[in-house]
């Protein structure tokens, strides 16, 4: 067996460049604030919540693949588990960032969320609006926070957990913890196969109140999964180039490189399916949300769906695609990319319309922004540990994976 | 010379894994083997291409696509323009998303169906034709290396026997043509 190196160590570079990444961020922030003309600074918030939920969402996945590969007993991926756990590390920040920007709503500090305000379930108010006054049972304050706190409390104790039992596991060996894991991951699986519909419903599907969708759950589930396993695949070849993971070999990557590809299809095919459904029914509630869509950003869905749907279809089916590094490096941030600016369709057209604010630098300051504390809180989880989980008993198996 | 065919048996792929690599590291050209499973690894052991079935049924499965495009367009469009759910536009582009799961079941059909009467021609596995492989046991536990003296002019017949008994064989038989 080859000995590889466990202890990981962040390399200057990286240091550096995320902090200059976190600098922008601030600046654009700060920036945005100031040039920021709309109502509330609603268009401020709203990217704030666009990329507090992208980040949010690329740990949760993390968390999400983590049990997952726990309650499937996948023996391939326990050289890589490290990965995930570095990533889910950022939970809890991405949590608050989410509490923030709702807690400013509940607080009508900005109206990002038509149905915070009292006034429209107030029969004889002039704001009245039956359609969000018919929804007051599952709408309301104590129910949504009572939710948010749920979400919170699930997300950040199986994080913690997780984390805890894997070092544990490092320091003792043996298989009790790799079974409580098991056990732990199947339980988590439950929690997370309710709340990853519900919040989608609560944080982002609740922006645009008169319309809904049984879809959206899957779709932003979907969105959410992808952009983890792309996240992952860069990560890993990244410290693969670096000299780490030495005994991670082409079928690991060819692995990676086909979840990448598959969830893509399967994020297209829950697009298509919640898209063709309120096409084809064309019911005036549920066609609104396509039709601001057309009205205003008819390139950007259009172009979204593509880039996220065809081509991955067609440039990583096949099998050589998915082992070559430097072409999945590239192809995956392209999708990285495209999968923010979707969530950045679900969000802007239900709060206001981006074409009169877009500034380009201001979104894309924020998206480099939190990208720097994402990698920083990555690579400083990823030194505080060993990089191969020395005891998993999984370990050997993953070693001489070939496919 | 005559030709030596030899029927090298395993009973494990294991087995028959390490006496490939074994007998290959030596110079040895392997015809071929006889598995009643597809044992991983193996190919590129034994010197077989990569198949191109994948991209044979990418392009069956294009055909599909472009056949269902026109397909739809011609009998919902242009032959006898149909009205379904107050969509009569006379535009296939704008009909297109009701046609995508026609389209999509089509490629499917055409890329599977194409693909698996194409590896039935190459393999010659049509009804009726006679079985190809050496010992019927092969299809059930069995392993079966073949390995031909034409193809290993390099050594003598009884320096390959020789070769190929220092692997875990099974049981060894030795034809003549």
């Amino acid at each position: 067996m080859k000995q590889d190196k466990l202890q990981f160590e962040i390399p200057a570079g990286v240091q550096k460049w995320s902090t200059i990444c976190m600098a922008i961020g601030l600046v654009a922030a700060v920036g945005g604030w100031i040039v920021d003309h709309t109502d509330h600074h609603q268009y401020w918030w709203a990217n704030l919540l666009i990329n507090g939920f992208f980040y949010f969402a690329v740990a949760l996945g993390a968390l999400f693949f983590y049990a997952l590969q726990y309650a499937t007993e996948a023996a391939w991926s326990a050289q890589l588990k490290r990965i995930f756990e570095a990533m889910y590390g950022y939970i809890p920040v991405g949590v608050g960032v989410i509490i923030v920007v709702l807690l400013a709503g509940q607080f009508h500090i900005h109206h990002l969320y038509h149905w915070m305000d009292p006034d429209v379930h107030d029969v004889n108010s002039p704001a009245y609006d039956e359609i969000i006054a018919n929804k007051k049972p599952y709408l309301s304050a104590w129910f949504f926070w009572l939710r948010m706190i749920a979400y919170a409390g699930v997300f950040i104790y199986f994080a913690r957990k997780f984390r805890e039992w894997s070092l544990q596991e490092d320091a003792v060996g043996g298989t009790e913890l790799h079974y409580l894991q098991y056990r732990k991951g199947a339980v988590f699986l439950v929690f997370f196969a309710v709340f990853s519909s519900t919040m989608a419903w609560d944080v982002l599907m609740s922006i645009d109140t008169h319309w809904y969708s049984t879809m959206y759950g899957w779709y932003i589930f979907a969105g959410m999964w992808v952009t983890t396993m792309i996240f992952a695949t860069l990560a890993l070849i990244w410290l693969k180039g670096l000299g780490y993971f030495g005994s991670v070999n082409d079928s690991h990557i060819h692995d990676m490189g086909k979840w990448v590809f598959a969830i893509s299809m399967l994020w297209s095919y829950l697009w298509f399916c919640q898209y063709m459904l309120i096409w084809y029914s064309d019911i005036p509630e549920e066609v609104t949300y396509f039709q601001t869509r057309y009205e205003h950003y008819m390139g950007l869905m259009w172009g979204i769906f593509f880039t996220n749907f065809a081509l991955p279809f067609y440039v990583l089916i096949a099998r050589d695609a998915k082992r070559n590094k430097k072409f999945l490096m590239r192809v995956g941030a392209i999708l990285f990319v495209s999968h923010f600016f979707d969530l950045y369709l679900a969000v802007i057209p239900g709060t206001n319309h981006a074409h009169e604010t877009f500034t380009g630098w201001f979104e894309l300051g924020l998206f480099i922004g939190f990208l720097g504390l994402f990698v920083r809180m990555f690579v400083t989880a990823l030194s505080k540990a060993n990089l191969i989980p020395v005891n998993h008993p999984f370990l050997n198996e993953s070693e001489h994976h070939s496919i | 010379m005559a030709n030596k065919v030899f029927h090298v048996m395993y009973d494990d792929d294991q087995k028959l894994m390490t006496a490939a690599q074994a007998l290959v590291s030596k110079g040895i050209r392997v015809k071929d083997v006889f598995s009643p499973f597809p044992v991983h690894g193996l190919d590129p052991v034994i010197g077989v291409k990569r198949t191109r079935l994948a991209i044979a049924s990418f392009m069956y499965a294009t055909t599909g696509t472009l056949l269902a495009i026109i397909g739809t367009w011609y009998f919902m469009i242009h032959d006898w323009p149909m009205n379904i759910g107050g969509k009569p536009s006379f535009s296939w582009v704008e009909n297109a998303p009701a046609f995508v799961p026609v389209i999509f079941e089509f490629s499917v059909f055409c890329g599977a169906h194409g693909m698996v009467i194409t590896y039935l021609l190459r393999n010659g596995l049509l009804p009726g034709m006679p079985a190809s492989n050496p010992d019927p046991r092969t299809t059930d536990d069995k392993f079966v290396m073949e390995i031909v003296t034409d193809q290993n002019s390099s050594m003598s017949a009884s320096e390959l026997e020789a070769l190929i008994k220092t692997t875990e064989v099974y049981e060894l038989s030795i034809k003549e043509y």
